[in-house]
């Protein structure tokens, strides 16, 4: 941070305050980012992702624009405070980069009008300076949830889940309708944790799991405890979530679904420098580059990475659809009728889970 | 040679020049700690302290100071009743959570009715539930002689199991898409704990905490419950000659600080937090323990050292982001104050006294 714009600003600020003005910083020359994180920055998950991202944004743009951010803002009255602060200290785009943030994001960005706002998984749009935006997390879930049914040799697959929403029940479903296409004897057990991040609940789910004899874990929580328990267990095999994971190839870690924000932010920073954004609703996946498989590891046999990459391939190209009939609920009725595909308003409201799915859903 | 020399009784100069000197320790150390970060030392004490007050954004902060020191002030005066006493409530944070979902739980049922009742329900529901919860720790004492201290403690975990079960389950939103959390109470006007003047922070749970503090004030100088309280916590047998019952002096200091954290937990989920979610509670239960020691368990005391408190929230998050320190700096930064307070504490209750001519 350079310490002469500081000054500045603070010189600025004192004649401000003199004038009593409750106006926020103008008239600044680099366009002004901010990002509220949910979590540190060093989660190695989640958070750490949507940094990169901010520091894909540092890069691509240079002195054109500088980024500011907050972490560990919990998702309670200290979000509407970090959001209002960041919006005073000059920020002319926020992105608010978890579920928890929508009543926060909506409301001061009812209050900034001038101010566009991006908040990340949710789906209200109250005013015209709000978007949202969200990765096609299942696109990369069918992949994982192929190797998952391939690796599996006790035929139990444990899926760490973090809050009964469409966007987590999505992955589920996706994972399990893959893993039971090449191998229609596989069971999952679901965990709900309740939490984005905890590494020690999400290690205990692990461990639980893998007592019940489940041998292959994905997760949806963003902590890297769980390829830590597997390490310890052994012959358990993990996948990345979020991050790479990379600490943890060749094994338990033997791919990953890595969220890549990059090219979403570069693109709407872009958008605001050029005066074009828009409010919006963006739901990338792997055509975009949002959702990339991390590294197969050699764990894996050669010919199930060879399925995968062709799976990966179809869906980048626009051939396959995930969710593709015929398709049934858990309770036997049809979901989609063959050949089918599902729409997104679909996907979005998703609250069941599908056919051979032992448990409930909590409600 | 320095010597430390018990003083017969404590320091009344001491008693609050440690507060300030505890305050100044802190920011040296931590000055010196955001040096060693690479900050500069003195803007970033100057972001903490100066900015939140006067600030270019002070206008924004002001208020802000006033809604995070409500909860504060509120739950620390409760405390510091049982604290003088030597009744050791550790679990205000579940209290807290408890009156919340009480509240929360009445104005839930009552959607969308709008009558000027709800409020005054919610009110009462939330004191009555921080109460409840505090008889657990208060009776077990009573009856069985259980410490207070641990199972206070321990009721704040089944307290958040409670409320994360009532954020997923009773009072979900049923239009909130299945993500746990319930309905915004502060967009229901019969329910909603608004500003009072709009744009100052200053909503009910900041009033109620004003109150507490005059109310403690009297009641801590002006009569006998007072006068039994001080006397219970210096002289314990003292007080038992003189007629005090320790049991009942128990329930009530117990019921006191269970009821104001109730209250805190009401005017919170009603207004700045709007909502009963998993992560509710953000740990003033706690924070306000620092609070009312900080602040020599005494309510004018509470007073300030509740708006300190929250200066350094507020700067901690102005100093996050206007500097790029790290949060764990701040956390850290905050915790000093209160190892630099215990730490000049000796100075209350022991005089230095230099002896020989050894340099120390």
């Amino acid at each position: 941070m350079k310490r002469r714009t500081l000054l500045a600003t603070g010189a600025s600020a004192a004649v401000a305050a003199a004038m009593g003005m409750p106006v926020r910083a103008e008239g600044h020359e680099p366009l002004k980012v901010g990002f509220i994180y949910i979590g540190p920055v060093g989660d190695g998950g989640w958070t750490y992702q949507h940094d990169q991202g901010r520091l894909a944004v540092e890069e691509h743009f240079g002195d054109a624009v500088e980024t500011i951010y907050q972490e560990n803002v919990p998702e309670s009255a200290d979000a509407e405070r970090a959001i209002t602060q960041m919006v005073l200290s000059g920020a002319d785009l926020i992105f608010t980069t978890s579920f928890g943030y929508m009543d926060a994001t909506n409301t001061v960005a009812g209050k900034f009008p001038d101010v566009k706002f991006e908040h990340a998984t949710g789906y209200r749009r109250d005013h015209p300076n709000v978007s949202t935006y969200d990765a096609r997390f299942y696109e990369g879930r069918a992949v994982i949830g192929h190797i998952a049914g391939k690796m599996t040799k006790t035929n139990k697959i444990g899926y760490i889940a973090s809050f009964p929403i469409p966007e987590v029940i999505q992955g589920i479903n996706s994972s399990f309708l893959h893993a039971k296409k090449v191998n229609p004897d596989v069971e999952m057990v679901v965990i709900w944790a309740y939490t984005w991040f905890d590494p020690a609940k999400e290690a205990d789910a692990a461990k639980a799991m893998i007592e019940q004899g489940v041998d292959v874990i994905l997760q949806h929580t963003d902590s890297t405890a769980p390829q830590a328990a597997a390490a310890e267990a052994g012959n358990v095999f993990t996948f990345g979530q979020a991050s790479d994971m990379a600490a943890f190839k060749p094994s338990p870690r033997i791919a990953s679904i890595i969220d890549n924000w990059n090219p979403y932010y570069i693109k709407r920073v872009q958008d605001v420098i050029d005066g074009t954004w828009e409010s919006g609703h963006s739901w990338g996946g792997m055509a975009e580059g949002e959702v990339v498989i991390g590294e197969i590891t050699d764990a894996v046999p050669a010919d199930v990475k060879a399925e995968a990459e062709a799976m990966i391939a179809a869906i980048t190209a626009g051939e396959y659809h995930p969710f593709t009939g015929p398709i049934n609920k858990q309770d036997g009725t049809p979901f989609l009728a063959e050949g089918e595909v599902a729409t997104d308003l679909q996907l979005v409201q998703m609250d069941f889970y599908l056919e051979g799915m032992l448990g409930d859903i909590p409600s | 040679m320095i010597r430390l020399e018990k003083r017969p009784q404590p320091s009344k100069v001491w008693t609050w020049a440690t507060p300030v000197l505890a305050v100044v320790a802190t920011m040296i150390f931590g000055g010196l700690m955001f040096a060693l970060l690479g900050k500069d030392p003195v803007l970033a004490i100057r972001t903490i302290f100066y900015d939140p007050l006067f600030g270019e954004f002070s206008s924004y902060s002001r208020p802000q100071l006033l809604v995070k020191a409500g909860p504060l002030i509120l739950i620390a005066t409760g405390l510091a009743m049982g604290f003088r006493a030597g009744i050791w409530n550790i679990g205000a944070e579940g209290q807290y959570i408890i009156g919340a979902v009480f509240a929360a739980s009445v104005g839930l049922a009552a959607y969308p009715a709008e009558s000027v009742l709800i409020f005054p329900a919610m009110v009462i529901a939330g004191a009555v539930g921080g109460t409840l919860w505090a008889m657990i720790p208060a009776v077990l004492r009573v009856k069985f002689g259980t410490n207070e201290i641990l199972v206070s403690l321990m009721l704040v975990y089944v307290a958040e199991n409670i409320l994360a079960y009532a954020a997923l389950g009773p009072l979900r939103n049923p239009d909130g898409m299945g993500f746990p959390g319930s309905r915004n109470l502060s967009q229901y006007p019969s329910a909603a704990n608004l500003d009072l003047i709009p744009g100052t922070g200053m909503h009910w749970g900041v009033v109620a905490a004003l109150i507490a503090v005059i109310f403690g004030y009297i009641l801590l100088s002006r009569h006998i419950l007072g006068f039994q309280i001080r006397l219970a916590g210096q002289a314990p047998r003292a007080a038992a000659f003189s007629g005090v019952n320790p049991g009942r002096l128990v329930l009530i200091c117990m019921g006191i600080a269970g009821a104001l954290a109730g209250l805190a937990g009401m005017f919170e989920v009603a207004g700045p937090a709007g909502r009963i979610s998993i992560d509710f509670n953000v740990g003033y239960g706690f924070t306000a323990i620092i609070v009312a020691f900080l602040g020599r368990l005494h309510p004018v005391g509470i007073l300030l050292a509740g708006l300190l408190m929250a200066l350094t929230y507020i700067g901690g998050e102005v100093a996050q982001l206007t500097l790029g320190l790290p949060v764990a700096a701040i956390q850290l930064f905050q915790g000093m104050l209160l190892f630099f307070l215990l730490a000049v504490d000796v100075l209350t209750n022991y005089s230095l006294r230099w002896s020989g001519r050894e340099v120390a």
